[in-house]
């Protein structure tokens, strides 16, 4: 094989604009994606650990874990389908559908715990199938696809639990809620869990072919398809798997609160949809780090946390996510147009 | 290897071995595991943390300044959040997480969900932190220490009666305007209300029931779709004032506000004027000023003598009728503009 | 990825079943790498192909030039495997193939070049490169984890760019750095690589500045050194007279002419296509 480099004179095209020695490696680290949201949420958490004493114990650090879990698993979903330049709007929704449905089984329908939670995992990854057959073979915008479908399951939410929040787990539905010891502190498992999801979806989306084929559907599917892949069986797939995670969502939902309730879910679509963002991932798709989700997740739980630990009014939350928001996605585009 | 894959093992390696060291090395300061104050007499300052339903409807408001002004004339340090929206219990779950690793000694909250926040409740009593339900019960009851609250059926009850006397000899089409189904608060009004009148659940008088949430403009939906269905409704009784002046704009677009009554629940500032200008005849004032100063006071007692309060405490209610009627305790528009709460 | 070595060049060459054209003809008849025969598509009432034939001979650049509408992109699609023609047939080093799509076709050896470059532009040049034929690791990291050999893919990567004379030198810069006549080579050097019989290119130089249409041809030209014949649309009749061996001029759905460029003038071919002039080819 011949090597990297050395055009021959006659005939070369001209080169590419070098990559100076000095600037590469500097040039290399500022072009991480994550680089953004990671010193965000580094800054975040200087900030706070300065501005309470509380906020840097071993305790809260898990315990602002535990609160972005659910957030977190919808987020690895969300990421996925931004990535193919999709979006869903239904995660939260067939999140609480999916978990009325484990936790009515497992209560009032008298199955073995591990099968309700299997059923309400397959309920909210029938929602995804749903969700990408309609925007791949029926091809309707996912905004809209999404947006039927958070109603739908909304209202089957409501029509299944009656409006009524299920109480009187097995212990097994909320096994996941419980902790562990690390060192000095007392670790979630469901937290663990979460960030073994985002570190497996880091290495299918960076190691295999799949994922790569995944992020130039979000930059040209028209490549993608030309290069004989079958476009349309990998979106529902997506989907799909997607739809799966957010049942995974629904069962450290009912870990952590105890209950099985048909209110929630109402603003976890865009809560998901803002981590996403915050991380670098770009609406458009084909750009950005699924870590990136990861450290916009607990960036947004570590705000919270901190603000509620230094007195101040939640409101400021809100706040300062939206600026973060607006920023993350100016930087985005800044970074793109340096790109070019 | 490439500067790329180095540079992101670089930041890999950075984030775990920062959240490892945080985990384990910083387990010694004040972890959220058995949190057992430390505030015997008034070594360290006392904090109270107060959780409401949502941070926009006003009755809320009130009470969160009724807390900081008790917090404040008691010296102790206030901590507050609320959930996004009526319902929202994943919200206040968080809310009370963070509280008790913020080190309150106790925490007052208003539930969104009675049912869904009762396991998280008694896991905070048993990490040491005394709580105090204010305006709605959890479900069950003793997952709080303590409910502060209006006695809701008397709330109902006083203005069935008074309603019962107003249109007496009449026969009356009622319009019930509910909160939202099983919630305690909205079924012990609503059922207080037909005891007070004197009628059954079912009570053919009894022309049309639908939720409001409690809110002004689905109050107005609601009132909109009952009058389509039975025009001739004479009667209203409405959960709470937002419902009550949603139920008059949806009448008054009718050009029916003069010929329908309304009576409702709450007390406010706002509603009491809307009272006085003869937008509803009657209206049960409670006192949310009383439930927040109430409960500060209770938890500043525990922090300081380890006595937690107990059962249930009728923060009181009392009816306000500008026109009143012979036989009907009541009190004037007057009383209600000194005693009214919010601005 | 061998590829037949004769140069066209050299040989003044004569399909075996076309009829005699303007130039001098010699007796030799050389088997056509890809042959099509009265290709017929009808879309409704619209006839885009009516009876067209094709020959490429080996180790040609054949261009094919026709006003709008003459059925120039059905019939690359047709030879892509992009389209299936109602009726007529394609043979493939003599023998009749069928293509039901274009993964058929790319099966079969043919590689295409689209318009557009079908690249992603946010992916780097090796992952474009191997967008669909992703090597993986050996043994246990490949089989059960599926983990992508990204080293070995760039190497290549850049050997494949490097026989081309494309001057780019990390594979891991992101098509969208690259200026359209570097992405360009990004795309041909991708059909070069894994072509086995020809490759088609749609429209290489549309959008081109003068410089970089000078490359791509430059590059076409490597392409048919490796040995690949090439089928090139296009309406750029400078780069076409500059680059194409012969040039076979499609009308109203059917060639009418295969012309030499040294042998005509760009003009006459012109006219040819326009219908102004007669071509030289029977009907039928």
């Amino acid at each position: 094989m011949s090597s990297v480099t050395t055009p021959t004179a006659e005939r070369a095209a001209p080169a590419a604009p070098p990559a100076d020695a000095a600037g590469s490696r500097l040039g290399a680290l500022l072009r991480v994606p994550t680089l953004g949201p990671l010193g965000a949420l580094l800054l975040a958490c200087l900030y706070f650990s300065f501005a309470s004493d509380r906020f840097l114990t071993g305790g809260n650090l898990s315990l602002i874990l535990q609160q972005v879990m659910v957030v977190g698993t919808l987020a690895v979903g969300q990421s996925a389908i931004i990535l193919t330049a999709g979006i869903d709007l239904s995660n939260g929704a067939v999140m609480a559908f999916g978990s009325i449905v484990m936790t009515k089984l497992a209560v009032a329908g008298g199955l073995p715990a591990w099968l309700a939670i299997a059923a309400g995992i397959g309920v909210c990854a029938l929602f995804g199938a749903v969700n990408g057959s309609l925007v791949t073979l029926v091809k309707l915008p996912p905004f809209i696809v999404t947006l039927g479908t958070l109603n739908i399951a909304m209202a089957l939410t409501h029509i299944t639990s009656k409006e009524q929040t299920v109480t009187g787990l097995p212990t097994v539905l909320t096994k996941l809620g419980d902790t562990f010891p690390l060192g000095q502190t007392r670790v979630t498992y469901g937290s663990v869990l979460m960030l073994v999801l985002f570190a497996v979806a880091w290495y299918v989306l960076r190691h295999t072919a799949a994922g790569r084929h995944l992020y130039a559907v979000g930059d040209n599917p028209d490549a993608v398809r030309l290069a004989g892949v079958d476009v349309r069986r990998q979106l529902i797939t997506v989907y799909t798997i997607a739809g799966a995670l957010y049942g995974i969502a629904a069962l450290l939902l009912v870990a952590r609160t105890g209950v099985g309730d048909p209110q929630a879910g109402q603003t976890e679509n865009l809560d998901s949809i803002t981590a996403v963002v915050l991380g670098g991932i770009s609406l458009f798709g084909g750009r950005g780090s699924i870590v990136g989700a990861l450290y916009g997740a607990l960036l947004v739980g570590v705000i919270r946390n901190g603000l509620q630990l230094t007195g101040v009014d939640s409101v400021y939350q809100i706040l300062i996510t939206g600026i973060l928001v607006i920023a993350a996605v100016a930087v985005d585009q800044f970074a793109r147009r340096r790109r070019k | 290897m490439s500067s790329r894959f180095t540079s992101k093992a670089i930041t890999a390696l950075a984030v775990t071995a920062g959240l490892t060291v945080g985990l384990t090395a910083c387990g010694s300061g004040g972890s959220s595991s058995a949190g057992s104050g430390s505030g015997s007499g008034g070594s360290g300052s006392i904090t109270v943390g107060l959780i409401t339903k949502t941070e926009t409807n006003p009755y809320f408001v009130t009470m969160k300044k009724g807390a900081q002004a008790e917090a404040a004339k008691d010296g102790v340090k206030l901590l507050t959040a609320a959930g996004a929206y009526d319902g929202d219990n994943s919200g206040q779950v968080t809310a009370v997480q963070n509280m008790i690793a913020a080190g309150v000694k106790g925490i007052l909250i208003t539930p969104s969900d009675p049912k869904a926040i009762a396991p998280t409740l008694d896991r905070a009593r048993q990490q040491g932190v005394v709580v105090i339900a204010l305006d709605t019960p959890p479900d069950p009851q003793n997952s709080a220490d303590a409910l502060f609250a209006t006695n809701n059926t008397t709330a109902g009850k006083l203005i069935g009666q008074f309603a019962k006397a107003k249109t007496a000899g009449k026969p009356v089409k009622i319009a019930m305007l509910d909160l939202a189904p099983g919630v305690d608060v909205g079924v012990q009004r609503h059922d207080g209300f037909l005891a007070g009148f004197g009628i059954a659940e079912g009570d053919p008088s009894i022309v049309c029931a639908a939720d409001t949430g409690g809110d002004q403009a689905k109050g107005q939906t609601a009132m909109e779709n009952c009058l389509q269905k039975a025009p001739d409704i004479s009667l209203v009784y409405s959960i709470n004032e937002p419902a009550a002046m949603g139920a008059y704009q949806a009448l008054k677009a009718a050009g029916k506000d003069k010929s329908v009554t309304i009576v409702t629940i709450d007390g406010s500032c706002t509603g009491v004027s809307a009272l006085a200008q003869g937008e509803f005849v009657a209206d049960s004032m409670q006192y949310p000023l009383k439930m927040a100063s109430l409960g500060v006071d209770a938890v500043m007692t525990f922090a300081k003598t380890g006595k937690k309060p107990s059962g249930y405490t009728d923060t009181g209610v009392n009816l306000i009728a500008p026109t009143p009627i012979a036989g009907i305790d009541s009190k004037d528009t007057a009383f209600g503009q000194s005693n009214c709460w919010g601005s | 990825m061998t590829a037949q070595t004769t140069k066209s060049s050299d040989m003044p060459a004569e399909s075996g079943g076309a009829a005699a054209g303007q130039a001098g003809q010699t007796v030799q008849s050389v088997e056509p790498v890809l042959e099509a025969r009265g290709l017929v598509k009808r879309y409704g009432h619209v006839t885009a192909l009516d009876g067209c034939d094709l020959e490429l001979l080996p180790g040609e650049i054949l261009a094919v030039i026709g006003d709008n509408g003459a059925g120039k992109s059905s019939l690359i699609k047709a030879l892509s495997g992009a389209l299936t023609p109602d009726s007529g047939e394609l043979l493939l080093d003599g023998k009749a193939v069928r293509f039901h799509g274009p993964a058929d076709a790319r099966r079969a050896g043919i590689e295409t070049v689209y318009q557009d470059l079908a690249v992603a532009p946010a992916l780097d040049i090796a992952s474009n490169l191997f967008l669909g034929r992703e090597k993986r690791r050996k043994g246990v990291l490949g089989t059960v984890f599926r983990m992508l050999d990204r080293d070995r893919m760039q190497s290549e990567a850049a050997g494949h760019m490097a026989e081309l004379k494309i001057g780019i030198r990390s594979m891991k810069q992101a098509v969208e750095t690259l200026s359209g006549g570097q992405r360009q080579g990004v795309a041909v050097a991708r059909s070069a690589a894994f072509a086995r019989h020809v490759v088609i290119m749609d429209e290489p130089t549309a959008a081109l500045g003068v410089k970089e249409t000078g490359m791509v041809l430059d590059l076409i030209r490597q392409v048919r050194e490796r040995g690949l014949p090439v089928v090139l649309i296009s309406h750029d009749m400078p780069a076409v007279f500059d680059v194409a061996d012969r040039v076979h001029v499609q009308r109203l759905g059917r060639r009418v002419a295969v012309v030499r460029p040294g042998e005509i003038e760009m003009s006459d071919a012109v006219a040819i296509m326009t219908g102004a002039a007669p071509g030289n080819l029977a009907a039928g």
